[in-house]
């Protein structure tokens, strides 16, 4: 009863609501299929949570939503990828495509120029060219990512030479420099302390009223944390979408779910 | 546990095997390579220092050393102003640079960002097999070929100038110049090609706010490289430059370089005369030079990155 309560919020919201529409997704490297027929919608201003195990598809699944397949040269991806109603392969600009929709990798990457130079780097990419302008942008994000007060007096310190905390902090700045609508999180704590994953997070809850998340973790408890949905994805599969709450309480309709989610998987 | 056994047990903590000796063989052959290469240098250092100091003690004149272009070691009164060489070297080498660095940059970049498989294969042996001409044949392109092409090009009298020598000594140094560059670029993670491209930087974007950044320092020792290239060559230049002295006020006029004095002029000096004392005093200017440019390199690359470390360890 409640785990059905995803889909009928779905079909009422209407499809204003949806941020992604994936519709019949399949990815696969080289003829080897790796997410099969995947179908699910992310609403605005939520934050979507995917877990599963390694080699599930989920960043394969991320990697399509910013057509970073075409990195990819044995990548190839079928189904639709509605982004706010237009399918992602329809945009002639790839570029203003990926500078709507943030990234952040599972291991940081802090590039190799100043932290100020890190986070101005978009902004600059899309004409930015003020400096009073480019400061405000700099100090706003870092101050979102709860990177600001370690990094004020330094901001001329080499990006790559923080800490691997800081510089995944630094690489959340970096995306929300962007502005984007939608931020795509692939397993960010992979590489972060306790303490600062839990900064992080509720940056993150901050951060939902104005963006669309989706957060690929492999901590099942983040997703019960964050995550207002959840999707479980195994060996390629979507097994189910539903309530994050309701699937934790055993709501749910594949036992494999509950099996995973409780930990008691093998 | 029986004494015998645990006696055993210790021989075994103290006994030196085969292991340890060909540990111990290999550290040494190490270190005596690593010193024989310094020592190797200084002597080199020391030699040439020796063989100058007779000259710079005597009838060395810092002012007419530097600032006369009188190169006259063989008149009856003889002279030895190098300014004309030190002018000619560094203008060859500029001209040079001005050609080799567009060049062998912009193939790097193509080389390790937009070509990939085969292509990129092909294009790194050819760019080795260009590396490995010699550089007489360097040397007799620019006599055979540039020289009549520039006499009818710009109706000059004579083809063997600046310009000749520049264009072939930047021919000469561009691949080697691109083999590092590229290096440099390759050695660039993808991780930060892919965090950009993730962030909608466009192609070009990527390579010139981040690869070119981040491989800078290869890039600057690339085109060191090519500087300490051009100051040491010697045959291509003393072929396609003109080899007479001049204080050149346009890229058509001849030039002669330091390195090329010394080869043509050290075979006719007396040992340990005046003559050969000067050649000597200009090889250690070229030894001076070059090993200021290598330095200066070592210090900037160097110097930037522990200035940058130490402030992102300040606050931490
Ligand atoms: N670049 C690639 N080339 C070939 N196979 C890949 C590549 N990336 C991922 N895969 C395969 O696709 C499957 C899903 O991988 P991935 O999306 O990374 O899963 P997850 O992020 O859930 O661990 C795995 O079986 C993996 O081996
Ligand atoms: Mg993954």
């Amino acid at each position: 009863m409640v785990a059905g309560q995803g889909q009928r919020a779905t079909s009422v919201d209407g499809t204003e609501a949806l941020k992604l529409s994936i519709r019949n997704l399949t990815i696969g490297y080289g003829g080897v299929p790796a997410l099969r027929d995947v179908t699910l919608d992310v609403r605005r201003h939520e934050i979507f949570g995917i877990v599963g195990p390694a080699g599930s598809g989920k960043t394969s699944f991320l990697k399509a939503i910013g057509r970073m397949d075409e990195f990819t040269r044995a990548m190839s991806v079928e189904g639709q990828i509605l982004f706010d109603g237009k399918d992602v392969r329809e945009w002639r600009n790839v570029y203003a495509l990926r500078r709507r929709i943030g990234v952040v990798f599972p291991l940081p990457v802090g590039l190799p120029m100043t932290v100020y130079d890190n986070v101005a780097l978009s902004p600059r990419l899309s004409g930015i060219k003020k400096k009073a302008q480019l400061d405000e942008i700099v100090e706003r994000c870092l101050r979102r990512a709860a990177l600001w007060d370690e990094v004020k007096g330094r901001l001329d310190a080499l990006g790559s030479l923080l800490s691997g905390g800081q510089q995944q902090r630094l690489t959340i700045a970096r995306a929300l420099s962007q502005d984007p609508e939608l931020l795509l999180l692939d397993e960010f704590s992979i590489a972060v302390d306790p303490v600062t994953t839990m900064r992080i997070e509720d940056v993150l809850k901050e951060l939902k009223s104005e963006v669309t998340i989706v957060l690929v973790t492999n901590l099942v408890q983040q997703a019960r944390r964050l995550a207002d949905r959840t999707a479980f994805f195994l060996t390629g599969e979507c097994v189910e979408v539903g309530q994050t709450e309701a699937l934790f309480e055993g709501h749910v309709r594949d036992e494999r779910t509950s099996a995973y989610l409780e930990g008691r998987f093998g | 546990m029986s004494e015998a056994s645990r006696g055993s047990a210790l021989d075994e903590l103290d006994r030196r095997n085969a292991d340890w000796y060909i540990d111990r063989l290999v550290q040494v052959l190490v270190f005596v390579g690593g010193v024989s290469a310094i020592v190797f240098i200084l002597g080199i250092f020391v030699f040439i220092t020796k063989e100058g100091l007779g000259f710079i003690g005597g009838r060395f004149s810092i002012t007419e050393f530097f600032g006369s272009i009188a190169w006259r070691p063989t008149s009856r009164n003889p002279t030895y102003g190098a300014l004309a060489l030190i002018v000619g070297t560094a203008s060859v080498t500029g001209l040079a640079m001005v050609v080799a660095v567009p060049f062998s940059l912009g193939a790097a970049i193509y080389i390790a960002e937009f070509s990939s498989g085969r292509t990129r294969e092909a294009l790194k042996v050819l760019v080795e097999l260009l590396a490995a001409i010699p550089s007489v044949v360097w040397g007799f392109i620019g006599l055979s070929i540039m020289n009549p092409l520039i006499i009818r090009w710009f109706d000059t009298p004579v083809g063997l100038n600046v310009l000749n020598a520049g264009i072939i000594l930047g021919l000469m140094a561009a691949p080697i110049m691109t083999t590092i560059a590229e290096d440099a670029l390759k050695a660039v993670p993808d991780s930060y090609r892919e965090a950009a491209e993730a962030m909608g930087a466009t192609r070009w974007q990527v390579i010139r706010s981040v690869v070119i950044p981040a491989g800078k320092n290869g890039l600057v020792a690339a085109v060191l490289l090519g500087v300490g290239r051009g100051f040491g060559e010697t045959m291509a230049v003393l072929m396609a430059s003109g080899h007479s002295i001049n204080l050149p006020t346009s890229p058509l006029d001849s030039v002669r370089a330091l390195t090329a004095t010394i080869a043509a002029e050290l075979g006719e000096t007396a040992n340990g005369s005046e003559h050969y004392g000067a050649l000597f005093t200009l090889g250690i200017l070229l030894f001076v030079v070059t090993f200021a440019i290598n330095l200066a390199a070592d210090i900037m690359v160097r110097g930037g990155r522990r200035g940058r470390r130490a402030t992102a360890e300040g606050g931490a």
